[in-house]
C-alpha cells in the first residue's frame, strides 16, 4: 500500500491535472493534499469490515420496497426490483424471476430505429404458432398439417429448412416433411391420443430467433438505441453479428459466469444490487457491494449468501453450527477429527472470549521473570 | 475455590466420536436402576438421579468431587448396553462403511492403486484443512469403492447391503444385527479410515454403534420441584429412564435364555429409546411422547434453532448493569448525552478499583451508601462481595484499602452505552454521556434518533453501564456518539437536525431581521456570548441585525463552504466566506439528518468534536428563532389562489377526457398494442399513464406556483417535513390509486364496485380519486384509497421479516471479514476475500461521500 500511494498515486494525480492551467506549485500541493487526505481516510487494521458491510446493505432492507415490478413508461418491459430482487442476487439463484438483457448494437445500426427494429425482431424469439397460417390435424394419416403464413416466415427472416431442423432438434419422436406452403408433421410412433398433445406442443416450440428471448423493445440509452430484451442468452446473441457483445449485459448472475467467466459475473452482481439500489434511492457505498460480491465469488464458482453455499465454506465448525442445521455440522465435524481453530466471531463469542477482530486483535506480548512465575506456581499448588 | 483467579485461554476445540473406553473413563456411575427416588423420596443409589452425578438441591454435596450446589459442575454417569445400538445420526454414515469395506477382512473395497491416488488427495486437502475440499472426497471415495463385487484382498464376495431407514441393516436378506455390524466395523484398519479421511484416533466407525451410553449429569436435566411439593422429572431423565427399564429388561431375558424374537423385540425397543434420546424428530421414526402426549425435547431439540442453545444461550449473552426505559425528547441536552432518571442511577453501578488516589472521592461514596451519589457494594481484595448499609458503613471504610472494588451511582458524565432494537447496523448502539435528570425516561436530543430510527410514541431503549476499565475506555474512544456522525454505509453525517430547529435556521438565514434586544436573546439561548458585529442598519436609533449575521456568529471564522440547491425550479446558492454567510439560507440539505452537508464540511475540516459543537448550537439557536417566532399552520394554508385551483381543474378534465379517448380507440379497435401486449392492456397502460401523468402536472403547478408565504409550502421547501406534492394531494385531488402497477380491478364480476356498470373501464370506476383530502373523498373514492393503503400495509408486515433474514444471512456470511495488518480484507480461514477494501482501502465513514474530497 505504502509503495502505492509514493509511487502510482501521485503518477494518476499528475495525469488528472497535467492539463490545467494552475502553477507548478500550486500542482505540487494538490498532490500532496490528496496523498494525505487518502492516508487519513485509509481502513484500520482489524476493522470488521465484513459487518460494516453487511449491515449497510440489510439495514437500508427494511425501506425497500417489495414491488416486484416497476414501470418506466408504459412501454417498458418489467423487471424485477427492490428487495425480492436484492435477495435473489444474493442467493444466487439459477435462474432470475424475470431475465433480462440489454443488447447493444453496433455503431453504425445505434442511430437508425428501422434498422434497430429489425434487429430486435430478429433476436426475439419466433414459435411455430406465430408464423402458421393454421396448424390442425390429419386424423386419417395420424399427422398434424401446418400452413405457413408465407408473409410471417419472410419477415422472421426463416426458411424452411431451418424451421425443419429446428423442430427435429426440440421434439423427439417426429418425422418432418417439407410441402409448398407448410410442413406436415408425423410421429414416429403414430399413437391418436398423442397426437392432440403433439399439436399444442407444436405451437409453442422455438423454431427461430434467439430462444428464450420472448420480448424485445428496442429503448434509447445515452442516445443511442439499444434493444432491451426479456429472456436472456448470451451464448446465442453473441453469434448475431449486428450485435455489439462487449455492451451487451444479461443480469442472468450465472449465465453471465458460465458465458463470460467468474469476474464478469462478479461485475454483474455488483452492477445489478447497485442498480436497484439507486432505483430505490438508497445510498449504499459500492464498496460495500463490491465486498459482498467478491465474498460470493472467491471460489471461483458462484456461492449464494444462504445455508448451501458461503456458510457451508466456513472454516469453523461452530460458527456453521451456529448459523442452520448445526446437528449435520457437529455430526459431519465429528467423524473426521475436525478441530475448531477459534479463529473467527462467533466461537469466541460462545466461549466468553476477545473476538479476533477491532480491538480485540492485538496481544500484548509481556516478558515474564521466569524464576518468579515458578515460585508463584508453587504456592498455588 | 473461590479468589484464585485463574486465567485460561480456550486455544481450539476438537471434535470426535466418544469411544466405550472414554465413557468408561469420564462416567462416574454405572446406572442399573429405573427408580429415582426411593420411599423416603432420596435418590436411589445407581439410579438416574445418583448424588454423583452432580448436585441440584442446596445442602447436599457431591459423591464425587464433594462440591456444593454452585461448586460442583456435574459428573457424567453410563449405561452398559445389554446389546449394541447404531446411534441413529449415524445411520447414513454406517451404511456407507458396510458398502464400501469388505465385510470379511476389512479392507476398503478399492485397488492399491486407487487407493495410492485418494489419499494423496486426501492428505492435500488435510494439510491445507480445505474440509468442504475433504467431504466431497469423502464421498467420492465411499461411491467409488462401493462398486466392487469382490474383496481385492481377500477375494470374498460382497453382500449387497441395504438401509431400511432409520436403523435397520441387511445383507442380502439377512438382517444385519448391531453387534454383526459392530464386528464388521471393528476389522477396518486404521490405515484405511485415514484414506477416505477419517481420524482414527478420533472416530473409529464401530464407535458409532453404541455398546456404553453415556448419561448426562444431573446438572443438566434439573428437576423442579413444583408447589405441591411434587417432583417433576426433565424430559431428558424420561427418555433415560425408559432406555435403563428396557436396558434391564433385555438383560434379564437374555440371562433367562428367552425365546429369540423376545429379545430381538426388546431391542429393537432399545434401540427406539436411544435414538429418541439423540434425536426426537427423526423421520420415520415415531416421536417419543410425555403422559400428556406432548412431545419430549430431547438432546437435539435442545440445541436446534433459535431457541436452541446455540443461537439463544451461547451466540446470545445476557447481562447485568442495564436498564431499560421509555424514551422521550429533551433539545436542550447535548446530542452525545443521555438523560437518566435516578431510579436507573442507583442501581446501575460502575465499579472503581480503589488505589491512593482515589480512595478519599470513593469513601464519600461509601459514606452516603444508597444515597445518591453513593455506593451500593464494596469487593474486598480477593474478590467477596460486602453489601453497603447502615449497619455495615463504618467496617467497610475502616477497612477499604487499594486493591478493592466500589460499585458507585452514576455520575454525571460517565460513559454508557444506548440501543435500540432492532440493532441494524452499528450505529443502533452508541455511547452517551450520562445526565442525570427529574423523571423515570430516558432524554435524548431529537437530533440522535435517526441513527436508532426512534420516534417518541412509546419506544424503549436500553442503557448499558461498561464494568471494566478497557471496555469503558473503549466505549469513550470509538463508540461515542461524537465520534459516529458520519455514517459508514455512505460517507455523510447521518445525525442532524430535525423539524423545528431546522425550520427556525430557515427562516433565520432567508429572512429574518432582529432588533439588538432580539438578537441578543437569541444568541444567549444558543449560548453564544461573543460580541456582536457592526449592525445591518440603523433605524430609529434602534439597530438591526440579520439572521445572516447572527448565523454566521457561530461559524468558525476560517470556514469556507460553496453548495447549490434547487428550490421550486429555481437555483439557490448557498456561499460562506471566511466564516460569514454571504448567500443563501439553510435548508435540510445543509443541516439535516442523513446528509447534511454543511456538518459534513464541519466533521471534514475542524474534526467531530466541532461538528457535534455545530449540530449542538445550530439545534438551540434554531429552537430560540422558532420560540421568539411561533409558528402554525391552519386550514387555510390548504386553500389555493384560485388561478392555480382553475388550473388543476382544467388539468383534470383534459387526464379524463384523454382517458375518454383512448377508451373509444380501444372499443373500436384503432388502438395500437404496444409490443407484447393484449389490446386491453396496451389502453389500461395508457390510461394509467395519462392519470399518473395529471397528477404529475398538478404536483408541478403547486410547486410552481405555490407562494413561500404558505406555511406549509415553507416547511416542505426547507425540508422540515412534508413536500409539495402532500399539498397538492390535500387541496388538489389524490389521483389514480393503483394496486401492483395496475388501476385497481378486483372485485366483483367485471366491475369493481356494484356502483358501476359491469363493463365500466373508466377513470372513476377503476380507482380515479377526483378529490383532494382538503375537500374530502366521496365514499367509493375512500374505499379505494383504503384498498391501496392495506396494500402497502400488507407489503410491510411481509417486507420486515424478510430483510430481517436476508440480514441475518448476509451478517452470518460477512462477521468474520476482517481487514488484516497489510491492509488485506481476509475471512477468519485467512484466505483473501478482496486485496483492499473496495479496491482502494477506504474507509467510507472517513470519506467524502465514498470520495477523497480536496476541495
Amino acid at each position: 500500500m505504502e509503495s502505492w500511494i509514493k509511487s502510482k498515486l501521485p503518477e494518476e494525480i499528475e495525469k488528472k491535472i497535467f492539463r490545467s492551467s494552475l502553477s507548478a506549485a500550486k500542482k505540487q500541493e494538490i498532490k500532496k493534499e490528496t496523498i494525505d487526505q487518502y492516508k487519513k481516510a485509509q481502513l484500520n487494521p482489524g476493522e470488521a469490515i465484513g459487518i460494516v458491510s453487511a449491515q449497510s446493505l440489510g439495514e437500508p432492507g427494511t425501506q425497500m420496497t417489495m414491488r416486484t415490478f416497476h414501470f418506466v413508461g408504459v412501454a417498458e418491459l418489467n423487471v424485477t426490483l427492490g428487495l425480492p430482487r436484492i435477495i435473489e442476487i444474493l442467493d444466487a439463484r439459477k435462474e432470475p424471476k424475470t431475465p433480462a438483457m440489454m443488447v447493444a448494437v453496433k455503431k453504425k445500426y445505434s442511430q437508425n430505429k428501422a434498422k434497430v427494429d429489425k434487429i430486435a425482431n430478429k433476436i426475439q424469439q419466433v414459435s411455430l404458432g406465430e408464423i402458421a397460417e393454421e396448424i390442425f390435424l390429419d386424423l386419417a394419416n395420424l399427422s398434424v398439417i401446418i400452413n405457413f403464413n408465407e408473409k410471417a416466415i419472410k419477415d422472421r427472416e426463416l426458411n424452411y429448412e431451418g424451421i425443419t431442423e429446428s423442430l427435429l432438434k426440440e421434439i423427439k419422436g417426429i418425422d418432418v416433411k417439407e410441402r409448398k406452403k407448410g410442413i406436415t408433421v408425423f410421429m414416429k410412433v403414430p399413437e391418436m391420443k398423442k397426437l392432440y398433445r403433439l399439436k399444442e406442443k407444436l405451437k409453442s416450440v422455438y423454431v427461430g430467433g434467439i430462444k428464450g428471448v420472448t420480448h424485445t423493445l428496442p429503448v434509447i440509452r445515452d442516445g443511442e438505441y439499444i434493444i432491451q430484451t426479456y429472456g436472456s442468452n448470451l451464448k446465442d446473441i453473441m453469434e448475431i453479428k449486428e450485435v455489439d457483445f462487449l455492451k451487451t449485459t444479461s443480469n442472468n448472475i450465472h449465465e453471465v459466469a458460465s458465458v463470460l467467466g467468474i469476474e464478469a459475473a462478479r461485475q454483474t452482481v455488483v452492477n445489478e444490487i447497485m442498480a436497484v439500489l439507486n432505483e430505490q434511492g438508497i445510498p449504499v457505498d459500492i464498496r460495500h457491494v463490491t465486498l459482498i460480491a467478491d465474498t460470493m465469488c472467491k471460489t471461483g464458482n458462484l456461492l449464494g449468501i444462504t445455508r448451501f453455499g458461503i456458510a457451508s465454506q466456513k472454516s469453523s465448525i461452530l460458527a456453521r453450527a451456529s448459523f442452520e442445521i448445526p446437528l449435520r455440522h457437529l455430526i459431519e465435524a465429528s467423524t473426521v477429527g475436525e478441530t475448531d481453530q477459534l479463529t473467527s466471531v462467533v466461537e469466541n463469542i460462545m466461549i466468553n472470549q476477545p473476538v479476533p477482530v477491532g480491538t480485540g486483535l492485538p496481544g500484548l506480548v509481556v516478558k515474564i521473570d521466569k524464576t518468579k512465575k515458578k515460585t508463584k506456581k508453587v504456592k498455588k499448588k | 475455590m473461590d479468589g484464585e483467579r485463574i486465567t485460561k485461554k480456550i486455544g481450539r476445540i476438537k471434535f470426535g466420536l466418544v469411544s466405550p473406553g472414554l465413557v468408561k473413563k469420564i462416567g462416574t456411575v454405572n446406572i442399573i436402576t429405573p427408580e429415582l427416588y426411593d420411599a423416603d423420596g432420596y435418590p436411589v443409589e445407581k439410579g438416574l438421579m445418583d448424588p454423583s452425578m452432580g448436585i441440584i438441591d442446596p445442602g447436599l454435596r457431591c459423591k464425587t468431587c464433594g462440591g456444593g450446589l454452585k461448586t460442583c459442575p456435574g459428573h457424567f454417569g453410563y449405561i452398559q448396553l445389554s446389546k449394541p445400538v447404531i446411534l441413529t445420526t449415524y445411520a447414513s454414515y454406517v451404511y456407507d462403511f458396510l458398502r464400501s469395506f469388505c465385510g470379511g477382512c476389512g479392507r476398503i473395497l478399492l485397488p492399491q492403486n486407487k487407493i495410492d491416488s485418494f489419499s494423496e488427495k486426501v492428505s492435500k486437502a488435510k494439510r491445507e484443512n480445505n474440509l468442504s475440499e475433504l467431504r466431497g472426497l469423502t464421498k467420492t471415495i465411499f461411491t467409488a469403492a462401493r462398486k466392487a463385487k469382490v474383496c481385492p484382498y481377500c477375494e470374498s464376495n460382497i453382500d449387497t447391503i441395504k438401509l431400511e431407514k432409520p436403523t435397520t441393516f441387511f445383507a442380502g436378506d439377512k438382517r444385519l444385527w448391531p453387534i454383526e455390524i459392530r464386528e464388521r466395523l471393528e476389522k477396518i484398519p486404521d490405515d484405511d479410515l485415514e484414506i477416505i479421511g477419517f481420524d482414527p484416533n478420533e472416530a473409529r466407525p464401530e464407535w458409532m454403534i453404541l455398546t456404553m451410553l453415556l448419561v448426562p449429569p444431573i446438572t443438566m436435566r434439573p428437576s423442579i420441584t413444583l408447589e405441591s411439593g411434587e417432583r417433576s422429572e426433565d424430559d431428558l431423565t424420561h427418555k433415560l429412564s425408559d432406555i435403563v427399564r428396557v436396558n434391564q429388561r433385555l438383560l434379564e431375558n437374555i440371562n433367562a435364555g428367552a425365546p429369540e424374537i423376545i429379545i430381538e423385540d426388546l431391542w429393537d425397543l432399545l434401540q427406539y429409546h436411544i435414538s429418541t434420546f439423540f434425536d426426537n424428530s427423526i423421520a420415520q421414526v415415531p416421536v417419543a411422547r410425555h403422559k400428556s402426549n406432548r412431545p419430549l425435547k430431547t438432546l437435539a431439540e435442545r440445541l436446534k434453532g433459535k431457541e436452541g442453545r446455540f443461537r439463544y444461550n451461547l451466540a446470545g449473552k445476557r447481562v447485568n448493569f442495564c436498564a431499560r426505559s421509555v424514551i422521550s425528547p429533551d433539545p436542550f441536552i447535548e446530542i452525545d448525552e443521555i438523560g437518566v432518571p435516578k431510579s436507573v442511577a442507583l442501581e446501575v453501578t460502575i465499579p472503581e478499583t480503589v488505589t491512593e488516589w482515589n480512595i478519599k472521592w470513593l469513601k464519600n461514596f461509601i459514606m452516603n451508601g444508597g444515597k445518591y451519589p453513593g455506593a451500593n457494594y464494596v469487593y474486598t481484595e480477593d474478590g467477596k462481595r460486602k453489601k453497603i448499609t447502615e449497619e455495615t458503613k463504618e467496617q467497610i471504610l475502616e477497612e477499604l484499602a487499594p486493591g478493592w472494588v466500589v460499585e458507585r451511582h452514576l455520575l454525571d458524565n460517565d460513559i454508557a452505552l444506548f440501543n435500540r432494537q432492532p440493532s441494524l447496523h452499528r450505529l443502533s448502539m452508541m455511547a452517551h454521556r450520562v445526565k442525570l435528570l427529574p423523571g423515570k425516561t430516558f432524554r435524548i436530543n431529537p437530533a440522535v434518533v435517526t441513527p436508532y430510527n426512534a420516534d417518541f410514541d412509546g419506544d424503549e431503549m436500553n442503557l448499558h453501564i461498561a464494568q471494566t476499565e478497557e471496555s469503558r475506555a473503549e466505549a469513550e474512544k470509538l463508540l461515542l456518539l461524537t465520534n459516529q456522525l458520519i455514517t459508514p454505509r455512505y460517507g455523510l453525517s447521518i445525525i442532524g437536525l430535525k423539524q423545528d430547529p431546522i425550520f427556525g435556521l430557515y427562516l433565520l438565514t432567508k429572512e429574518l431581521l432582529f432588533t439588538k434586544d432580539d438578537a441578543t436573546d437569541i444568541l444567549l439561548a444558543a449560548g453564544i456570548e461573543e460580541k456582536l458585529p457592526s449592525p445591518l442598519k440603523k433605524d430609529k436609533g434602534l439597530e438591526y441585525y440579520d439572521g445572516k449575521q447572527i448565523f454566521s456568529m457561530i461559524l468558525p471564522k476560517d470556514m469556507n463552504f460553496i453548495s447549490e440547491q434547487v428550490i421550486s425550479g429555481k437555483k439557490v446558492d448557498f456561499v460562506i466566506k471566511d466564516g460569514i454567510l454571504k448567500e443563501g439560507y439553510l435548508t435540510k440539505k445543509y443541516i439535516g439528518a442523513e446528509g447534511g452537508l454543511l456538518i459534513h464540511h464541519m466533521f471534514k475540516h475542524y474534526g467531530s468534536k466541532e461538528a457535534k459543537k455545530l449540530i449542538d448550537t445550530l439545534n438551540l439557536l434554531g429552537l430560540a428563532t422558532i420560540r421568539k417566532l411561533g409558528y402554525s399552520l391552519s386550514f387555510y394554508n390548504l386553500d389555493l389562489p384560485d388561478r392555480v385551483k382553475e388550473k388543476i381543474n382544467s388539468i383534470t378534465d383534459e387526464s379524463l377526457k384523454e382517458v375518454d379517448k383512448i377508451l373509444k380507440s380501444y372499443e373500436t379497435g384503432k388502438i395500437a398494442p404496444l409490443p407484447g401486449k393484449s389490446l386491453l392492456d396496451t389502453a389500461e397502460a395508457k390510461i394509467l399513464q395519462a392519470l399518473n401523468n395529471a397528477r404529475n402536472e398538478v404536483g408541478k403547478i403547486v410547486e410552481k406556483e405555490a407562494l413561500d408565504s404558505n406555511e406549509l409550502v415553507a416547511m416542505a421547501r426547507s425540508g422540515t417535513q412534508g413536500q409539495v406534492l402532500n399539498l397538492a394531494l390535500m387541496s388538489g385531488f389524490v389521483g389514480q390509486q393503483a394496486l401492483r402497477g395496475e388501476r385497481i380491478s378486483l372485485g366483483y364480476t367485471n366491475r369493481t364496485l356494484p356502483h358501476f356498470e359491469k363493463g365500466d373501464l373508466g377513470a372513476r370506476a377503476h380507482g380515479f380519486v377526483g378529490n383532494g383530502y382538503a375537500r374530502g373523498l366521496d365514499p367509493i373514492e375512500l374505499f379505494f384509497n383504503a384498498m391501496v393503503g392495506r396494500d402497502s400495509l400488507m407489503d410491510t408486515a411481509m417486507r420486515t421479516p424478510k430483510s430481517g433474514y436476508m440480514q441475518r444471512r448476509l451478517i452470518n456470511a460477512l462477521q468474520d471479514l476482517k481487514v488484516n495488518y497489510d491492509a488485506t480484507v481476509r475471512d477468519s480461514g485467512g484466505k483473501i476475500v478482496q486485496f483492499r477494501f473496495g479496491g482502494d482501502n477506504v474507509d467510507v465513514s472517513k470519506s467524502d461521500r465514498g470520495d477523497i474530497n480536496i476541495k
